[in-house]
């Protein structure tokens, strides 16, 4: 059961061959005798879970729900589950448990899916190996000495492990694309505003957008169904009708304009991975695409740019983290004063403070224009490279990650290193874009990803465009060893 | 030396709005701690605020009745800091882009002369929770109820030169937001209070001194008394040949003096910047427009149709419009005493506003109605009852007794005013007081108060004084 797709899982569902609760079990199973191997799980819901996949069986049986209905994801631990803990990776909130669902978990709830756990994941969602997590680091499946990438590193691991048929994550710097491929799955970043951030534990609001990861765009497309929409709750989610990502997916690419930036096959570029990429550019080629190179000038003040937007953004985010009301609070405090400074400095990892610090400075007196005022104005300038470059072509292609998986501890020491492991997904967010990440190949045992940027709004190309690659690919059905 | 005194005022104005200005949690007053405090309120993890569209309708409403420019582009933006009765570590306001600038209003001085002061800015935020230091054994309980109420933070230019012209300031702002209602104005419950920025300078010099600020100050007496209090301070420091040092003051009203807070050295760095939770915040020049139009009468225009349409003095149309509570309710005494509005501008002032003071109730909570009092007012304009008996009568209301026709029935207060009968009394007293009589004949005319005293006494008040006074002037001549 555990090879089989979201879509081939939910006509099997519909077929009879197995019930949801059926399916949950095996599910759970899987996970209790395989997810000490990854550390993908944070928190496993059998109760919740087997609940919801009876309900889901009563549906089912009724004729009713959707396509999803009986299907068992995994929600990564950022987004707010009632009754459940939500730790979002830190000692912080190791004791928090959300009086609310977060509109995500709510929407894919409502599409009868059903949740078996919470995923690992770096603290506060700041990193790019998933070694910042409280709760240990994640392995990746297809190298266990090797990082799954971050900060949705866990709901990348148990997707590629197939520990779950799906999960969600969330995408701030290429949290979604450099996890999914660095562990051989689909993970799409729909458009800033296209899902709610509701309930979505806050990094840096302006880049936070949450997505969908799974083995293939086509179960991207089934998940991004339920979780996009407007949502009253979240003034910054755009008010757009979603299409129906499904109806699409077979359209023909015949014609198709695919954009080559040139900046993203420069220098840094890992030689093995430009292969992958170029071999998967030729796929499309032979599907009737059309190559062009073109230029996004600005693609190297991305990481700057990000590294003073996201931390200011961050800084004031993790205020709230001060031992009052919730969450970690120190020992015996003499006073207020004494309860701020050592909740923080206990309940926050190094990377976290490191990220708060940063953004403190960049938002203080006689910085802010040259910092993060300076920065937003860079910001503009990328959005308008990309805006330049999509006038000229329909999707943009290119690496989402400059190396394959590198192996637990390799970056940690140098955390400049590790921002630039992002070096090709962060300007992306900067911009508010849909991007995707597709297993396009390996490098050796390590899978390879490809990232597909599309116009705002327009995830339902990027699926079809991901979709079409798959048809004719088997990159993404591969399953790593241990795991089979 | 000679001083001046430079005063600008903040006034947190608080929006009347049922919900708070990022949830949906009530504003309501008075609840049992943190039972009005939603998950936004608190500031969770994940949770977002979504923008109370009534507030930016409120803040339009002020910023078109002061002549301000109310901005198509607004922003909100984070000031950090942490409070334990800030929940999520910085108050969402606006900075660079408020709502509401350069607006103004006319403050009345003492001599009848009036003043222009200028209002820099009006913007929108939220108010914090509250610190409960009482009751909780060395520890601190926090109560967010309070957290997220929409406020309109209203900053005057330093156009104040006393305190007096402050209150005025304030009064004037107070008067105005009731008018508009965005406020309820009631300060013992923090709906209206202010901080008060205060320098002195010699007279003649042009660049500002060294200023204060006076926190939260929660009466129009107690503005008064702070301002004075720190202008004499400073005063005092400076012809000691000392300095003011710019810092955040705490009015004591117990001891009638002002104390450090923080210095200028340590004051926030607040850090800023727009809040990417929140959309910027765009009006039409159509919604404006709207507002515009859907003003009620400000208290200008009330004033000047007072003088108008009822005949009153300038000072009287003051006094009665300067609350919309009073002009109201004024209005409606009017309206029941079947227009007569000289009499109901006598009593509305006098007898009513005097019984109220006495105990200390607003006239929203006044006991007699407007339509009692008015009704009253008509049986004195129809001759029923003299000014004189209305005064018992308007006792007898107030202490519950019924409406004036009951009680001018019970009480057999109805006047007289049948000539004939009045005429038998008259030559009644003049009968038995001819010794009187033939004082007043020989030139002693002040003794004619005597004789209407008589007449009174005898009718027990109830004859018409007007028919007295003739009819007695009549028969002392022949």
């Amino acid at each position: 059961m555990h090879t089989k797709t979201i879509a081939q899982l939910s006509a099997a569902l519909r077929a009879g061959e197995f019930s949801s609760e059926e399916l949950t079990r095996f599910f759970l199973e899987r996970i209790s005798r395989l997810d000490d191997k990854t550390n993908g799980y944070v928190t496993v819901t059998t109760e919740r879970a087997l609940e919801a996949a009876s309900a889901a069986d009563a549906k089912i049986a009724a004729g009713e729900g959707g396509p999803i209905t009986g299907v068992p994801i995994a929600h990564k631990d950022i987004f707010c589950t009632e009754g459940v803990p939500t730790r979002c990776g830190s000692k912080m909130l190791d004791n928090f448990i959300a009086p609310y669902d977060a509109t995500c978990v709510t929407k894919l709830s409502e599409a009868g899916t059903v949740m078996l756990g919470k995923t690992n994941m770096d603290e506060f969602a700041m990193g790019s190996s998933n070694e910042t997590s409280f709760y240990g680091p994640v392995r990746n499946p297809w190298d266990l000495n090797a990082v799954p990438g971050g900060s949705s590193g866990g709901s990348a691991a148990v997707v590629a492990a197939r520990l779950a048929p799906g999960a969600t994550g969330t995408d701030t710097g290429g949290s979604i694309r450099q996890p999914a491929a660095l562990t051989g799955i689909t993970g799409l970043k729909p458009t800033y505003g296209r899902v709610s951030r509701y309930g979505m534990i806050a990094f840096a609001s302006s880049l936070d957008q949450g997505g969908a990861m799974a083995s293939t765009a086509e179960d991207a497309a089934l998940l991004l169904q339920a979780m996009a929409g407007f949502d009253p709750k979240d003034s910054t989610s755009v008010d757009e009708s979603v299409p129906d990502y499904r109806a699409t997916l077979n359209d023909s690419i015949e014609g198709l304009k695919i954009g080559l930036p040139k900046e993203y096959f420069g220098e840094g570029l890992s030689s093995d991975v430009a292969n992958v990429i170029d071999e998967a550019i030729a796929e499309y080629r032979q599907l009737g695409a059309e190559v062009i190179e073109i230029s996004l000038p600005n693609s190297g003040l991305a990481v700057p740019t990000y590294y003073v937007i996201a931390p200011a953004e961050c800084s004031s985010n993790l205020s709230r983290y001060d031992g009052v009301r919730f969450g970690y609070r120190c020992e015996d405090p003499v006073d207020i004063e004494d309860m701020y400074k050592r909740s923080r400095e206990e309940g926050f990892g190094p990377e976290v403070k490191r990220r708060i610090m940063i953004g403190t400075y960049a938002l203080s007196a006689g910085y802010y224009d040259a910092y993060y005022l300076k920065a937003q104005q860079v910001r503009r300038l990328i959005k308008n490279d990309f805006m330049d470059a999509f006038a000229k072509v329909d999707v943009i292609a290119g690496p989402v990650s400059p190396t394959p998986a590198f192996k637990l501890g390799e970056k940690t020491a140098d955390p400049v290193t590790m921002y630039f492991s992002d070096i090709y997904t962060i300007a992306v967010n900067l911009a508010g874009l849909p991007a995707i990440s597709i297993p396009a190949g390996f490098v050796g045992d390590a899978p390879v990803g490809l990232q597909l940027i599309s116009p705002f709004f327009d995830e339902a190309r990027l699926l079809n465009v991901a979709h079409r690659f798959q048809q004719i690919t088997d990159w993404h059905a591969r399953v790593p060893k241990g795991f089979e | 030396m000679e001083w001046e005194a430079v005063i600008g005022l903040e006034i947190h104005s608080q929006l009347k709005t049922k919900s708070k200005i990022f949830s949906g949690a009530s504003t309501a007053y008075g609840a049992e701690p943190n039972t009005q405090a939603c998950v936004v309120d608190l500031g969770l993890p994940g949770v977002l605020p979504v923008l109370n569209g009534e507030v930016v309708r409120m803040a339009t409403k002020f910023g078109v009745a002061i002549g301000a420019t109310v901005a198509q582009r607004s922003i909100f933006a984070r000031k950090n800091y942490f409070y334990p009765d800030l929940p999520k570590g910085y108050q969402i306001s606006q900075y660079a882009l408020p709502i509401v600038t350069h607006g103004h209003v006319e403050i009345e001085l003492e001599e009848g002369a009036t003043k222009t002061i200028g209002v820099t800015r009006a913007h929108l935020e939220e108010d914090a929770g509250k610190s409960l230091h009482e009751d909780f054994h060395g520890m601190t309980g926090i109560d967010l109820n309070r957290a997220g109420t929409p406020l309109l933070e209203i900053v005057s230019e330093p156009d104040m030169r006393s305190a007096k012209e402050a209150v005025a300031y304030m009064k004037k702002i107070h008067s105005l937001v009731q008018y508009l209602e965005i406020c309820d104005g009631n300060m013992q419950e923090g709906s209206f209070r202010c901080d008060a920025n205060v320098s002195v300078r010699p007279i003649g010099q042009s660049e500002l001194g060294t200023r204060t600020e006076l926190k939260n100050i929660n009466s129009f007496r107690f503005v008064e008394r702070a301002i004075n209090y720190e202008i004499e301070r400073q005063i005092d420091v400076l012809e000691g040949g000392g300095q003011i040092v710019q810092e955040t003051r705490l009015y004591d009203a117990d001891n009638n003096e002002t104390r450090p807070l923080r210095s200028k050295e340590e004051a926030m760095d607040y850090r800023y910047f727009p809040d990417p939770d929140l959309l910027p915040v765009e009006l039409d020049a159509a919604f404006i427009e709207d507002v515009r139009q859907q003003l009620p009468e400000l208290p200008e225009a009330k004033k000047a149709r007072f003088v108008e349409q009822y005949g009153l003095s300038v000072y009287d149309a003051g006094v009665l419009t300067a609350s919309r509570d009073m002009a109201d309710y004024y209005e409606a005494v009017v309206v029941a005493s079947s227009g007569e509005a000289k009499l109901a501008a006598n009593w509305v002032m006098g007898d009513l506003t005097g019984a109220l003071n006495k105990e200390g109730l607003d006239i929203t909570a006044s006991p007699m109605t407007a339509e009692q009092l008015g009704l009253m007012i008509e049986r004195i304009g129809d001759n029923t009852i003299s000014g004189k008996i209305a005064k018992k009568v308007f006792e007898a209301m107030w202490a519950g007794e019924g409406d004036a026709d009951l009680i001018i029935e019970s009480k057999g207060l109805k006047q007289v005013t049948d000539t004939g009968a009045i005429e038998h009394v008259i030559d009644d007293v003049l009968a038995n007081n001819a010794s009187q009589v033939e004082q007043y004949r020989a030139g002693k005319e002040k003794l004619f108060g005597f004789f209407v005293g008589q007449v009174m006494k005898i009718t027990q008040g109830k004859a018409n004084p007007a028919q007295v006074n003739d009819i007695l002037k009549k028969k002392l001549q022949s």
